[in-house]
């Protein structure tokens, strides 16, 4: 008897079950469910509700633009940092690193709930009531710091790359330090960029903990409109599944389209 | 007098608290194709980047045209470079990379208005000038029509063009070049030599060139600077450096030599080998010399016939030449010669007296400065030797407690005098078992000697002293060793004879 053979399409077999279980028909499932009515018949019922409502169209735009604020205020911040970590001939700039990324060693929730119970103390001073209420910046807030790891690590990995050579060559050929800037480091650094954007981006349109705990439960993202839904309508709930999907593609495709002729190595942490 | 463009003096620069360049000056006339040359970590390319401004010298002064730039970033320098691995931006196209410079160029443009009156303005280059600026350049490394074409998709001969392109598209007033042709093959290394020399005619620039090969200095420059251990060895034309050496170290490394220990004995004459020859560098009588013979000057002919005889115990076909390794008495001597030999053969050979150099030895004994421990040992090179401190003082001994007791009976505490140690370049001893000797350091160069090795080992402590001695062993450059000298080969002096003590 000749003993079975394992090739590599062999071996591929257990990865594309899980990927049918639990990628693939789930997404099936969200998909029935979205073009379905109650009785199970197909119907754009749900669809047409959806695009007619206007508080869950705004609850859209709200997440897309807290998403987009949190984004740019990481990258605000996270920029400078990695430049000057990557590009600094300090001997301990890795514990510097640490510092900022240390934090993503406590869990998520807690470090959420110390962050709200801070805001409490703050707002109990006097002159800083205004803190109880200011919901959406409380939100963006938790929101840069439980994600500023995810766009720094990224930017300085792809900034460590640029050979030093390469600021020389510019210096070189006569380019100022502005001009260095903005024709070498922030072309060169693009990958890092995109990279940390995707991973700050997706996660701050879905992730309902940071707003619901800091937000007072006033700030409903696309995230929390989701698992809402899911209590009394799959139906409902797999329709905004699905558009969150469709904005999610159109998002890494722009992206992606943007950087197809960079070299997308290191663009992955 | 031809103008100098940049003048270094007495530039030093260190690394931290390395001295990387010590005390060098020189300067570069116009228009010249000037090669810095010499082995790697001898402070040519920390030369090099100075004058490009990447790097500050820690003084002294660094002039162009009369002018001292020396603290002048790199962007308000009129010189470019061609880096090492070219350092081309990956994410533009060839014509972006060449046409960086000129983007960042301001030129001022005289204009006449309506009214006929002049007006200047600082402008950037327009697009079309740009363009054209580019098309002439890449005209001039070969590249026509490669405009579009990506950094990755060219090979590496291809992107030291677009790397020589981008820095003589900006009509620099020195072009630097740092070791350009390291990472190319042999034979693209050997067209480029000639088309870099090529284009050095045509474009009427200052080149300054920098590389570890010395075929290449020779071939490409007009004048040469050779450089070790931060320190200027020589300057000259390629043929000057290689027919009259100004030391062992040029000889050694430009081109192959034979270099031998000999004696000044008449008015030029000198005697190694065991025999006398006729020369025609002036020494005083009974001066120690160092001999440098080069493979090719030394002729052969019948064994009673020559100044030296000897048996032939190796001969190599080099292509054009044979290297024949020759044993006299004791001596190898290695010599070049287009006929060959047969091996065990005796042959006689002799050397015209304008085939044999004199210069005058850079060391003849190791001087350090030590204190005296405890214990009457001597520390010194980042280490503790056994000595014999009597010598200090003549007639003296050691008591039972250790006290050294002088002739007229005077008790001395030695702790921590401090003394010149002097050690013989035949009196040290190295081993590879780190514990044998009194210090350690790493062996940093090795020149063949005819019938020795003159090594010099660097100690890696703080004092980072040499230590240079003569050995019959072959080491590895590089080696970490431990140094052993006899306690009765260090020979100690007091250095203020009056004040014994710190």
């Amino acid at each position: 008897m000749k003993l079975p053979r394992f090739s590599r399409k062999t071996l591929c077999i257990p990865y594309a079950v899980f990927l049918l279980f639990f990628v693939v028909l789930p997404m099936l499932v969200i998909f029935f469910y979205a073009f379905t009515d109650e009785t199970m018949h197909p119907s754009f019922g749900t669809f047409i509700k959806f695009f007619s409502d206007p508080t869950k169209l705004s609850t859209i735009v709200y997440s897309l633009v807290i998403a987009l604020i949190t984004t740019v205020v990481c990258l605000v911040i996270a920029y400078p940092v990695a430049y000057i970590l990557a590009r600094s001939k300090m001997k301990k700039k890795f514990v510097i690193l640490m510092l900022f990324v240390l934090p993503m060693w406590i869990n998520f929730v807690l470090r959420v709930n110390a962050i709200r119970e801070l805001f409490n103390l703050l707002a109990s001073l006097h002159g800083m009531e205004w803190l109880a209420s200011a919901n959406y910046f409380k939100t963006v807030f938790g929101m840069v710091y439980d994600f500023l790891p995810f766009m720094i690590l990224p930017l300085y990995t792809t900034m460590l790359k640029i050979d030093d050579s390469l600021y020389e060559a510019s210096a070189d050929l006569g380019a100022g330090a502005a001009t260095t800037f903005l024709r070498v480091t922030v072309p060169l650094s693009m990958p890092g960029i995109m990279s940390g954007v995707t991973m700050v981006f997706l996660p701050s349109m879905t992730n309902y903990v940071v707003s619901d705990m800091l937000g007072n439960a006033k700030v409903t993202i696309i995230g929390k409109f989701i698992s809402d839904y899911f209590g009394n309508d799959w139906h409902m709930g797999s329709m905004i599944a699905l558009v969150l999907l469709v904005v999610v593609f159109l998002s890494t495709w722009l992206s992606g389209g943007f950087k197809s002729e960079e070299n997308v190595r290191g663009t992955v942490l | 007098m031809a103008e100098h463009i940049i003048e270094l003096q007495n530039v030093m620069k260190y690394y931290d608290d390395n001295l990387v360049i010590d005390n060098v000056s020189f300067y570069v006339n116009k228009g010249e194709f000037i090669t810095f040359l010499g082995p790697s970590g001898c402070g040519k390319t920390t030369t090099l980047r100075m004058i490009a401004g990447f790097d500050l010298p820690t003084s002294g002064k660094i002039l162009l045209n009369g002018q001292d730039i020396s603290a002048l970033p790199p962007n308000k320098r009129p010189v470019n470079t061609v880096f090492q691995r070219y350092a081309l931006f990956p994410h533009l196209n060839v014509f972006e990379n060449i046409a960086f410079g000129l983007k960042c160029k301001k030129v001022r443009n005289t204009y006449e208005n309506a009214e006929g009156k002049r007006y200047t303005k600082t402008e950037k280059l327009s697009k079309k000038e740009i363009a054209e600026k580019v098309g002439k350049a890449l005209e001039i490394v070969d590249l026509e029509g490669f405009e579009k074409r990506s950094i990755s998709t060219l090979s590496g001969g291809q992107q030291q063009r677009v790397a020589i392109a981008r820095a003589i598209v900006n009509e620099p007033e020195i072009l630097l070049l740092d070791e350009p042709l390291g990472a190319l093959d042999l034979k693209m290394r050997k067209e480029m030599q000639l088309e870099l020399k090529a284009m050095h005619k045509r474009l009427g620039i200052t080149f300054i060139y920098v590389t570890h090969d010395q075929e290449e200095a020779l071939t490409m420059s007009d004048t040469i600077v050779v450089m070790a251990d931060g320190v200027v060895q020589q300057i000259g034309t390629p043929t000057k450096i290689y027919n009259e050496p100004a030391n062992t170290f040029v000889a050694d490394f430009i081109g192959e030599s034979n270099i031998l220990n000999g004696t000044v004995v008449g008015d030029k004459k000198v005697k190694f080998c065991g025999k006398t020859f006729d020369c025609l560098d002036d020494f005083g009588i009974n001066e120690p010399v160092d001999v440098v013979v080069r493979p090719e000057d030394i002729r052969m002919c019948a064994p009673e016939a020559g100044t030296l005889a000897g048996e032939v115990i190796s001969v190599v076909f080099k292509g054009i030449h044979y290297e024949i390794t020759v044993q006299v008495g004791k001596y190898e001597l290695v010599i070049n010669s287009t006929e060959s030999r047969a091996v065990g053969e005796r042959i006689g050979m002799t050397i015209a007296p304008d085939g044999i150099h004199l210069m005058k030895p850079k060391y003849t004994t190791n001087v350090f400065d030590g204190v005296i421990t405890k214990r009457n040992t001597v520390k010194f090179a980042d280490g503790e030797f056994d000595c014999d401190v009597t010598q200090l003082y003549p007639g003296s001994h050691i008591d039972d407690e250790e006290y050294l007791v002088t002739a007229g009976g005077e008790k001395i505490d030695l702790t921590d005098t401090e003394v010149r140690v002097e050690v013989g370049l035949d009196d040290i001893s190295i081993s590879d078992d780190a514990e044998a000797g009194g210090t350690t350091g790493r062996i940093i160069s090795i020149i063949y000697k005819g019938d020795h090795y003159r090594l010099i080992v660097r100690t890696e402590g703080e004092d980072e002293e040499d230590f240079v001695f003569s050995t019959d062993d072959l080491w590895n450059e590089d080696d970490l060793v431990s140094v052993i000298v006899p306690r009765e080969k260090i020979r100690l002096s007091l250095k203020n004879p009056e004040g014994k003590k710190r």
